[in-house]
């Protein structure tokens, strides 16, 4: 290891409130700042004190938006409770081990472990009572990977500057400790160096780039009512959206929420609200209403594992089918699914413009992983095309909220403009707005919503396409990242594979998928459910290549790149 | 407002062209009639009102008026109307329900409405019943009452909205009778322009499945006191009085809800900044 690796993953575990969190960013801000990328997530229970954390991450030369296959390094804090996190930290035959003798046994996963390290904090933290624990872990961690100490006691002055001097003094000291401890293995696990990044980078979370990128497409009202694990998109928004002259208020509820932005966007404000799968399902009917009623409106469901109140801290994909099917009547919409943290900008931003140009209620399809891992990104250069909303000026009358024709959105009147006053109606309408029950109006206005999604041109944001093969592999949202790397590890095995995923899921692009599928043999989906819904999605919208297989798994057990590796090597037996 | 006196703008200004779906003699046509005598005297251009409302026959009224309107789903009118408010605090909004919508699917966003006190008026055309559904019982519906669904009556006690309304902290809170269009379209005026939420329960029969409520003309009279600013006292007079006390029965000082503000307005570009390492 003295050239260093080019990734290298770390996890640091320990009960929650040990601040395993804090330590896990920190050490990320500080390789970052030393010019590496970084994808840190979390593990936790939903316990909000004495349960259990885990930190991971993974720092690397290139960019990363993925979980490595194993850890490199484990760093326990204390074992409390640390071995539910057995699954989720696999451990290789090269890895290390850090921990404390007088915290007990390891758990069983820690059992692969090549070689253990001694770090007392127990014994540190008795000398020292103004140290903590995780400070020292934090120490030493930094010292294992090589990174700069001095780099790193920057960052916690930084992180602790408004609790004092004193507070900021015994944290460097407690971390020069932990580095002191294990010095005998300075830069055991090192990464390879890199030379500082010369653009100005962000450091984010998924959860951070969904609302900038929404408040920058230029959403000026939200409603919020909490959720795990979407309740950072609002608790960002709420001061962010009164420093650009928006609004953010809490609702009573998700049927509250949902109506409120209704209610905002028909006043002619961009609006959003952020949710998870239980507030999506009490959602659903309001979201038939924006269809009907022609009213933008933008919702983040940040997937968790479900059904019912499932596991609220951890991901899973299966909120695909009620984003996609879960109104009633025929009810056209926008589905975007962000593939990585940097993306959550982009869709978000995307998916802003296009409720606004397309007068549609838009689901923005994040989950928890991407949602709360944090990573630094490039500032995006391009912002995704910007969308206006069509409104009405009062020159051409008399005025028809719903008028027929052209690209089927029609100009909307915004309250204010005189001369245009309609009633925004649920129920079927005419072309004035005016309630029917007409078989003729009813399919009128059905086509004319549809018409306006399904002629869209979306162009190329539609879908990330890499690569060309007989050999693809189609997945979506945080799994991109996944199986991209999966793909790279079969290529060095001599198996070259094409990478489609589709960012826009509905309206589904018949065309595009054909074009993109054109020449392949043989098809790998992989997803995060347990029920398959990705591939009925796919076997339902497009026509698949005759041979087909799939890598699916429901949360909260992450898929893997060497599992996608050895699906496409293996031909995709199982 | 006197109905003698000249207005500035007619009512029939604020009329649409569509034909209500509601029976002869329902109580909603006095109801919209008192709404647009209370437009007209406000003397606000059309466009500058807007009507909000769920699902049930008193639902139906934005259309019947040439304001701006929205007719959304079953029980969330307040919550349309309040994102509606605070996103555009120029507009007058106006929220239209009734008692099934209001009280029963509605009832929490009711009771948060009240909280918050967003500068709304809400209108409440309570019967005692399902209509649009033809005849089921409300939660203002008598516990005696038969019906199809709860043969032999419900045994429940009535919801008393506006106990509630107080007690959740609305601002205003009024009882008229659609039966007197002009009092009524004086306490909509009243209730639009006290700042705060404005809450007016409008008693309008069901002359379909409650024939029984054409009574009610012969039940209703002025409240005998004055409105008072004291919540508490108020309470103790809505708890005890006949249900048919008309007027304004409680009057309060809140300040309505009013969003945060910055001193200074930011580019949304800027706001990248925090995040740059």
């Amino acid at each position: 290891m003295t050239s260093g690796a080019s990734s290298v993953s770390v996890a640091m575990v320990g009960s929650g409130g040990a601040g395993v969190l804090t330590t896990g960013e920190m050490l990320l801000e500080a390789a970052c700042a030393a010019g590496w990328n970084g994808l840190l997530t979390r593990s936790v229970g939903p316990q909000i004190r004495g349960g259990e954390a885990a930190s991971l991450l993974r720092l690397a030369r290139a960019p990363v938006e993925c979980m490595a296959d194993q850890f490199d390094l484990l760093v326990g804090i204390d074992w409390v409770n640390a071995g539910r996190f057995g699954d989720e930290i696999p451990l290789g035959p090269a890895s290390l081990l850090v921990c404390d003798p007088a915290a007990g046994a390891p758990p069983p996963m820690a059992a692969n472990a090549k070689r253990v390290i001694q770090l007392p904090i127990a014994e540190l933290t008795k000398a020292h009572p103004a140290w903590r624990a995780n400070m020292i872990a934090l120490g030493a961690a930094g010292h294992l990977l090589g990174l700069d100490e001095a780099a790193l006691h920057g960052v916690i002055a930084k992180r602790f500057a408004t609790k004092g001097s004193e507070v900021v003094t015994a944290n460097v000291a407690a971390a020069a400790a932990g580095a002191q401890a294990v010095d005998g293995d300075r830069g055991r696990v090192a990464l390879a160096p890199v030379a500082p990044a010369a653009a100005k980078r962000w450091l984010i979370t998924g959860n951070e780039a969904v609302a900038l990128g929404a408040l920058q497409g230029g959403i000026r009202f939200a409603a919020a009512y909490p959720i795990t694990p979407a309740s950072d998109i609002l608790e960002w928004l709420a001061p962010n959206l009164t420093k650009v002259g928006g609004t953010l208020v809490q609702a009573e509820d998700e049927l509250a929420s949902v109506n409120m932005i209704i209610g905002a966007s028909y006043g002619g404000v961009p609006s959003l609200t952020a949710t998870s799968g239980p507030g999506l399902s009490l959602m659903i009917e309001s979201l038939g209403l924006a269809t009907a009623s022609e009213v933008p409106i933008v919702i983040v469901d940040v997937m968790r594992g479900g059904p019912s109140t499932g596991i609220p801290t951890k991901s899973e994909q299966s909120d695909l089918n009620i984003a996609v099917y879960g109104m009633h009547g025929d009810a056209p919409h926008l589905v975007i699914a962000p593939q990585s943290v940097g993306d959550c900008w982009v869709s978000a931003h995307w998916a802003t413009g296009l409720a606004e140009a397309l007068q549609a209620p838009a689901i923005v399809l994040s989950d928890q992983f991407l949602g709360q891992a944090q990573t630094a990104i490039h500032r995006p250069a391009e912002r995704p095309p910007a969308g206006q909303r069509r409104v009405a000026d009062g020159a051409t009358l008399p005025y028809a909220r719903y008028a027929l024709g052209g690209d089927g959105v029609s100009p909307m009147a915004i309250p204010g403009t005189a001369h245009c006053a309609y009633t925004a109606d649920g129920l079927t309408h005419t072309e004035r707005g005016t309630p029917t029950s007409g078989a003729r109006d009813h399919l009128a206005q059905l086509d004319k919503r549809r018409d306006k999604l399904d002629g869209h041109e979306y162009g190329p944001l539609w879908a990330t396409i890499e690569g060309e093969s007989e050999i693809a592999v189609l997945t979506w949202g945080s799994l991109t990242g996944v199986v991209r790397e999966g793909i790279a590890q079969a290529r060095a095995d001599g198996v070259s594979a094409k990478l489609i995923a589709p960012r826009l899921l509905l309206p589904t692009r018949p065309a595009e998928m054909s074009a993109a599928l054109a020449g392949v043999k043989r098809l790998l989906v992989v997803e995060q459910t347990h029920g398959q819904q990705f591939l009925k999605y796919l076997r339902a919208h497009y026509d698949l290549p005759a041979a087909v297989s799939v890598l699916h798994r429901p949360g909260p057990l992450p898929i893997r790149p060497h599992e996608v590796r050895r699906h496409l090597i293996e031909g995709g037996s199982r | 407002m006197n109905a003698a006196e000249p207005l500035k703008c007619r009512p029939s200004d604020y009329k649409s062209e569509v034909k209500p779906i509601w029976c002869p003699g329902c109580g909603d046509y006095h109801v919209l009639m008192a709404l647009t005598r209370a437009m007209a005297a406000l003397g606000l251009p059309p466009e500058r009102l807007a009507v909000v409302s769920g699902i049930g026959c008193s639902s139906r009224i934005p259309a019947y008026t040439n304001c701006y309107g929205f007719h959304g789903v079953h029980g969330r009118s307040l919550a349309v109307a309040t994102g509606l408010k605070i996103a555009r605090p120029d507009i007058t909004v106006i929220c239209a329900s009734g008692d099934g919508d209001g009280y029963s699917i509605g009832g929490n966003h009711f009771l948060h409405a009240c909280r918050r006190n967003v500068d709304l008026a809400y209108i409440v055309m309570d019967n005692h019943i399902y209509g649009m559904t033809k005849g089921q019982p409300s939660p203002t519906t008598e516990p005696d009452f038969d019906t199809a669904l709860a043969p032999g009556g419900t045994g429940l006690r009535p919801f008393n909205p506006l106990v509630v309304a107080l007690a959740s902290g609305a601002n205003f809170v009024a009882r008229a009778y659609s039966g007197n269009p002009n009092e009524t379209a004086e306490l909509i005026v009243d209730a639009i322009k006290h700042p705060g939420f404005s809450f007016v329960e409008i008693l309008s029969p069901c002359v379909t499945y409650r024939p029984d409520q054409r009574s009610w003309k012969d039940r209703v009279h002025p409240a005998p006191v004055t409105p008072t600013d004291d919540p508490a006292r108020a309470a103790r007079r809505l708890m005890t009085d006949d249900g048919f006390n008309l007027g304004v029965l409680y009057r309060g000082n809140r300040a309505p809800y009013k969003p945060p503000t910055a001193a200074a307005m930011l580019a949304p570009e800027s706001l990248d900044e925090e995040f740059v390492v």
